[in-house]
């Protein structure tokens, strides 16, 4: 009874298609071969669902918090994110600030590189075809489609992520945060505004 | 793609299944062990051509150019799949049906 | 980080090679020319590891391209710009695009 020994899901009731029996021959072959095994198979679908945005909102409340780890964060996102105790694996990051006069904008258009290890998986709609075509092309009108409408005077920057570097939008911090807890900030960093298609939350209206 | 024409951006989101988190496992462990680069996979996705990105998900598109490097690898053969793959499917109808474990 | 004055800028023309196969400099930046933003060390080339070769080493760098001078007169907004990983095979010299 093979749902015996994982919890029920939806998806295991479906008809299987051939890129489902490709997985599972794919696999099989590979622990047959003792190229992996089961657990680390499992270990690592665990360790890819525990990455989720929050961790880069630490990142980014800390450097709105934080003047010497925001200096060290646009020197090397990457080294400094370790240092706050996240696994970046080999990454290679870099960090780009919103300002008042810059909004920083990330896509991959030969695929859909993402700082997976820092935000977890990326979105549908990162790996569009859509967003991939057009953000380099009219990035505010897409923008625009994320109800995010940038000021005239503000300068858009798009980073294609074409190659060994991974990209983290640090967002503007929003007014009317002064004195708040680094951990009450990261509530307000999103995953879009790191990605560069929103602007931070503001705060709660008491 | 870039710069190509295209439509609004879609916001809909789907769960991972699974199958897709298994697939996107072995490729972080398949290339961690040097069995292949991420180049190489890529290099089979784009030879897949344009067709494949309409007709095809992420993980299915994915899991084609996994299995085509590990074969180009020499770490299983195309019998090997084959057998295995028939020997899967004769397990029952459902994903759930076709997974041993 | 400050941009560069206009006159200290390095100016380098992505080639407009339009070759077969996996390569990593995005074909609408071909024929380009952009400036450097930031050199990134090496690392190797795709182009070989995409085959099962062993990469050989070749610089990175990024390169800053102002939306004029990729899309020119379709841009949707002149002075914004596009970053890019350029491999240095890829690049030459080159003039800057337009009058600073």
């Amino acid at each position: 009874m093979p749902h015996d020994h994982h919890p029920h899901r939806p998806d295991d009731d479906h008809a299987l298609t051939y890129a489902q029996q490709m997985e599972i021959a794919v696999r099989e072959l590979l622990i047959a071969k003792g190229v992996t095994t089961a657990a680390e198979i499992t270990a690592q679908i665990a360790a890819m669902d525990a990455r989720s945005p929050a961790n880069g909102a630490a990142v980014v409340a800390r450097a709105w918090t934080d003047r010497d780890f925001r200096a060290a964060l646009l020197e090397d996102a990457a080294e400094a994110s370790r240092a706050m105790g996240f696994d970046l694996g080999p990454l290679r990051l870099i960090a780009v600030e919103n300002t008042a006069e810059v909004h920083n904008v990330i896509v991959c258009t030969l695929c859909s590189c993402y700082p997976r290890n820092l935000l977890g998986l990326p979105p549908d709609w990162y790996k569009s075809r859509a967003y991939r075509s057009r953000t380099v092309k009219e990035p505010r009108k897409v923008l625009s489609e994320f109800g995010l409408h940038l000021p005239e005077d503000v300068q858009v920057r798009v980073h294609d992520s074409t190659a060994d570097m991974r990209y983290i939008v640090i967002p503007q911090r929003p007014a009317g945060t002064d004195g708040w807890s680094a951990k009450d900030l990261a509530a307000l960093v999103t995953r879009d505004s790191m990605i560069g298609t929103a602007q931070a939350k503001a705060p709660p209206v008491l | 793609m870039g710069g190509l024409p295209a439509g609004v951006v879609p916001q809909d989101q789907h769960d991972f299944a699974l199958w897709e988190k298994r697939v996107d496992a072995l490729m972080v462990l398949g290339s961690g062990k040097g069995h292949f680069t991420v180049d190489g996979l890529r290099r089979v996705l784009e030879d897949m051509g344009a067709d494949a990105f309409e007709t095809m998900t992420y993980y299915e598109r994915w899991i084609a150019a996994i299995n085509q490097n590990l074969i180009e690898a020499g770490v299983y053969t195309t019998d090997e799949l084959g057998r295995k793959m028939t020997e899967v499917a004769a397990r029952g109808p459902t994903y759930g049906d076709a997974c041993r474990d | 980080m400050a941009m560069p004055a206009v006159t200290d800028r390095t100016y380098l023309r992505v080639r407009a090679d339009m070759p077969p196969g996996h390569v990593r400099t995005p074909a609408y930046l071909r024929g380009k020319t952009g400036w450097v933003e930031r050199d990134l060390g090496v690392f190797p080339n795709p182009e070989d590891l995409a085959y099962r070769h062993k990469g050989r080493m070749i610089p990175l760098l990024r390169v800053r391209f102002a939306m004029k001078d990729v899309w020119g007169s379709a841009a949707e907004r002149p002075d914004d710009t596009i970053d890019a990983e350029i491999y240095a095979h890829w690049l030459e010299p080159a003039e800057a695009p337009h009058a600073p």
